[in-house]
Formats: C-alpha cells, structure tokens, sequence
C-alpha cells in the first residue's frame, strides 16, 4: 500500500521498550467508536501501530459476551494493550484487569481509574492505590495519569514503568493542555517511558509530544471521528515519526531577536 | 449507480416454470417480511416461518424506526444513503402512519462543535436557530439556540408497521405464516426442496451465525417513556460526543429513546448506567421527561458484518439477508428488492453481494 508511513528511514534502528518488549511504532492505537471493525482494522494497518488498546468493562456484560469483537481484535496481528475503561472504583479496575489477563493472555493492562464522568479525569488516588495491587500480582501497569509529578513518582514506586500523562481531557481533541507540566515530567523521569495518552485532536499535537521528548503518544478519537479514520491514522503515523526525528535530530534553540546582540549589516541606522 | 446495475445470467428461466415459485422465508423480522412482500409482489407462493408467536418479535421489536438516510450519512457509508433513499419511498407507500415530519439534530451549547461536524458529513438540511426551532416543535421553545433540520426525512412505529405490513401480506397476497416453528431444521434435515420450497430466504438475523461465521452481535438498549407534559412531531437527535441518542415520539404521548451502540451479543440484559444515558440525553432535551413514566425498557442485539453493512449471499437454494446492523428499516425493504431480482431475474448486486455464485 503506502510505502511512505512504513518504511521511515531510522524507524527500524528506534525501538521503543515496553516492559521488555521492543515496538517500533510509537503510535498507540485505542480501538472505540470506529464506523465499523473494518475500517479500525484498515486504519491499524495504514497507521503501522503495532499496539491497540481494548475496552472491556462495557463490552463484557455478565459473561465475557464481547467475544466476537475481541476475536476481531487478536485477528489483526498486534499486540494487546487491554485497557479499564469505564471503571470508577479500584475494586472495578483491578477486576476488569484480571479478566483482561484470562482474556487476552497478557500482563499488560492500561489502567484508568476514572474520577470525574464528563472530563473522564482520572482519580489518581484510586489509579494509585489499584497499580499497587496489580503490579503486586504481577501485571505490568500502564497508568493512565495527570503531569502531576508527585502523583508520577508514587506511581513508579508502586512497580509502574511507565507513565502515560493526559494531553488534555479523553476526547476533546485539545492537544496539549500544559507543555510545560509535560516537559517537566520529562525532565524528572529521565529512564521511564511516558506516552502522552488522551486529549490528541490533531497530528500536529502528536508531533509536538514527540518533541517535547516523550516516547510514544496513544490516541482513539482523533482517528475513529476523523471523516476518514484511516487516512487521518496515517496522518498520526507521519506526525509521530516526525517529532521523533525532529528530537533524535537535536533541534536548533529558539532565539529572542527582540534584544539584538550584534550590529545588524546594512542598515541605514547601524552604529548610530 | 451500482445499486441498479443487474445483468442476467442466462439461468433465470430456471425459476419459471408453469407454476409460481415457492419461496420460505426464515424470520418474520422486518427483512423477512419486506422479502415476502417483494417475492409475494413479484408472484410467488411465499411462507414466513418464525420461532417466536409474531411477527417483528425480534430486533425490528426494539428499532426506533427513523427513516433517515441523510442523518445516517454522519456515520454510514453511502450505500446505507442509497437504499435508506428508496427504503423510505416503500415505507410511505406500504403501511399507514408514516409522518412526514422529517428530524431534528439538536446540541447541548457545549457540544456545539458536533453539530458543525455533524452537519459536515451531511446534506438535505437546513441550519434552524432558536425561533426556528420553536415553530417546529414549540415545547423545545427557548431550549436550544440552533440545529439541523431535515425536513424530507420520516419516522414509523416499528411495531406498528410490522403488523400493518403481515395483515397486508395475508390479505393481499395470501403470504402464509408458521409461528413457533423453526425453519431452519426443517431445511438442514430435508434435502432441498423436499417440503416443496423452490428457495429459501434466510432472514433469521445473528442466529444465522451458524452458517454466516463473519456475523457478530451489537447490542442496542432502549426505553419507552410516557408523558402528557411534552410532544414533539418528529423524531430528534441529540448530540453528544460519546453518547448520541434519539428520542422519537410514538404517539399517545409515548416516546422511544435509543440506543446504546455496545460490542457484544448479550440479549435482553439493560444495564444502568445505558439508562443513565439514555435518561440523561432525554433530560437534557426537555427537563418534563424527568418526570415521565418508564413504561419500557428493552435489548436486543444486531447483527452486522466487520464493515457495518448489509449483504445478500446465495448460496444453493438458500439466499440470505443479513447484516442489517442499525439499519433495519432504512434497508430492508431495498434489500428486499433485489433479493427478488436476484431470485427471478439473476440479478447480481455488487454493493451488497460480496460472494458471487452465478456460475456455480
């Protein structure tokens, strides 16, 4: 198909690492509100994502009844990233995940632990609590977050190895509400993978994610409510692999031409 | 247009012999019954088989019954535009009570944005703002400061319908109905045509996933609510970044809310916080529905293929219907159509016939 997102020269020598586990993507896909599985399938394989995220709490009823669309989702050939959607207790989070384990026969659960219903904010006293518990029983934690440090840093002595702050609230296409929070938690976690996860409108701010330092950004709606899913997945792939050439390229440093420092040549006013 | 494309095969003079073709159909839904009422048209003998009491007892039970082929473009491929255009037409002619009211596309003012998205992907409307809003329907008045109007779009009582159209089948076209009768066994344990069907229609929905493996179940939920304090004309949709719903007056000052959009194949199970949506969406419309009467709540669950879209596949002497997804009444009777075209005529529908047996 298109040549252009899959072979980006440098990709190949760029892995990512995951609790172990190298991706070359650094475009995490969720997998809600597509027109239909056929065009999520189509939007993952133009997008080259090689991990998609999957809801379980809503879809599962009282007896695991989402089957056919889960089938739907290991038939694509990428890895699994479960996710605790819709739970609002930890009790909820770490039930979900359990059964996302029996599930999809994988350590690695995206954890939310939802606080607020209209922003889906997460409550991070709760998301802590519930990564203390999962990743005592061996799951290996995706927490979805705020750029709040201390949060952060709690986090990471509960066994989370990476961290995935919001861009702005899930789904409102925002970009990135706080660069300098973002930048901040980059600086103070230097060894962690950080994924901004939710609020991504656009691939611009996928891009400016990826120049902020961050390792991968993680998005659903931007691309399922785009008029055209799958074009707009590669758009993200583009934008993403972009910013992770721009940073891996050391950009220039901005300079303030409002406080000149040398004469300027050829100006009628120079030296006067 | 692909839909009106049809190129004969040379075998149809297989179907005509002396006497009318015999046709089965499998499901009393509203694919099943708009397929007996295309065969019956054309001049079969047809009988509908179906393992409830009634007809409609199935999903059709729980459809809001928008005839909408421009709002559904937001979300649908053209195709859905294309047949809901002609499924509209056959509705206004085949069963009373189809108010020609057209719908209405509200948003709270916060989720103004939707409204702009929404009428992107959409044509056939006018942009209405408050006043307008309140001479259309005038207990909405001073509610809502702009919206979409579609004012060629219509509504029916599924259940309603359905009934109209089985009386119709009997009465007018001597169609024969076996309730509480399962069809299919009967046609896996008898060779072809030994109970004298020429063909068979397979409408049966997601129970033809034994046989039609690529079909998954959507489960949709719903509630009907009663109340003397608001009326509304016309179906409205209100907009909502995660949870679109639509409210659609039934009449007697009954109104349907639907539905939720879940991926899996749980019948009959409702689930609070789908109320909780539901309820909410229909609060935000107007505050008196907080004061309604829950007369329903329902599930049920569609079937749909991996594309969301409808398919006719023949197979030997079975033909199937199926797919339909959220779609029920804005295809059927289209599909149903050339169903017919494809029995009598060898018709072959690319946009809808992913499996193509003419020389088989």
């Amino acid at each position: 198909m298109d040549a252009m997102t899959h072979n980006l020269p440098a990709a190949a020598a760029d892995p990512v690492t995951f609790y172990g586990t190298e991706v070359t993507s650094r475009l995490l896909l969720g997998t809600a509100q597509y027109p239909s599985p056929a065009i999520l399938a189509e939007a993952i394989r133009a997008s080259g994502t090689e991990i998609v995220t999957v809801s379980l709490r809503r879809e599962s009823g009282a007896a695991k009844a989402g089957q056919s669309f889960w089938q739907l989702i290991r038939d694509l050939g990428v890895k699994v990233l479960p996710n605790t959607a819709g739970c609002r207790t930890v009790k909820e989070a770490v039930t979900t995940a359990e059964m996302a384990r029996e599930l999809f026969g994988t350590p690695w659960v995206k954890l939310e632990v939802i606080g607020e219903d209209d922003t889906l904010q997460p409550d991070v006293f709760g998301l802590v609590e519930a990564a203390r518990i999962l990743t005592r029983d061996g799951f290996q934690v995706f927490p979805y977050t705020t750029e709040d440090l201390v949060v952060a840093e709690k986090l990471v002595s509960a066994g989370c190895e990476v961290l995935m702050p919001w861009g702005a609230p899930i789904g409102s296409g925002r970009g990135l509400n706080n660069p300098y929070g973002l930048r901040s938690m980059r600086a103070h976690f230097p060894g962690i993978p950080l994924v901004v996860d939710a609020g991504v409108g656009l691939p611009s701010h996928a891009a400016a994610a990826m120049e902020l330092g961050y390792d991968a950004v993680l998005l659903n709606t931007a691309v399922a409510k785009a008029g055209d899913p799958v074009r707009m997945a590669r758009a993200f792939a583009a934008a993403i692999a972009a910013g992770r050439e721009a940073v891996i390229a050391d950009p220039m440093e901005v300079r303030d031409m409002a406080a000149p420092s040398t004469p300027v040549m050829g100006r009628a006013l120079l030296g006067s | 247009m692909a839909s009106t494309q049809t190129e004969s095969t040379g075998n149809a003079t297989a179907w005509h012999g002396a006497n009318a073709m015999r046709v089965r159909i499998v499901g009393a839904g509203v694919a099943g019954l708009t397929c007996a009422h295309a065969f019956a048209e054309r001049g079969a003998q047809v009988t509908v088989i179906d393992r409830k009491s009634g007809s409609g007892q199935g999903c059709s039970w729980y459809a809001g019954g928008m005839l909408a082929p421009w709002c559904e473009r937001e979300s649908a491929e053209p195709i859905i535009a294309e047949l809901g255009h002609e499924s509209l037409a056959y509705w206004r002619e085949a069963v009373p009570d189809v108010p020609n009211e057209g719908s209405l596309v509200l948003a709270p003012p916060r989720d103004v944005p939707d409204l702009r998205r929404f009428a992107r992907r959409t044509d056939g409307f006018q942009w209405v703002d408050g006043s307008r809003i309140g001479e259309l329907e005038p207990d909405l008045d001073g509610r809502f400061d702009q919206g979409l109007f579609f004012p060629t779009e219509a509504h029916l009582e599924p259940r309603k319908a359905l009934a109209a159209l089985t009386r119709r089948l009997v009465q007018e076209y001597r169609v024969a109905f076996r309730f509480e009768a399962d069809g299919l066994d009967e046609e896996q344990r008898q060779p072809e045509g030994a109970d004298g069907a020429d063909l068979v229609v397979d409408c049966r929905g997601l129970a033809a996933r034994d046989t039609l493996a690529d079909l998954r179940g959507v489960k949709g939920e719903m509630l009907v609510l009663y109340s003397t304090e608001v009326s509304l004309k016309r179906p409205v949709r209100m907009l909502h970044p995660r949870i679109p719903v639509y409210i659609v007056p039934r009449g007697d000052g009954h109104f349907m809310i639907g539905a939720t959009s879940i991926e899996n194949d749980e019948r009959g199970r409702v689930t609070g916080r789908s109320m909780l949506e539901l309820l909410g969406a229909a609060y935000a419309l107007h505050p008196a529905f907080g004061e309604a009467e829950i007369v329903e709540i329902g599930a049920d669950v569609r079937p749909a293929f991996p594309d969301n879209l409808p398919r006719l596949r023949k197979r030997g002497g079975t033909l199937y219907i199926n797919g339909l997804y959220r779609h029920g009444f804005l295809a059927a009777p289209a599909l149903a159509r050339r169903a017919a075209e494809v029995a009598f005529d060898g018709a072959y529908f690319p946009e809808v016939m992913d499996e193509d047996h003419r020389q088989w």
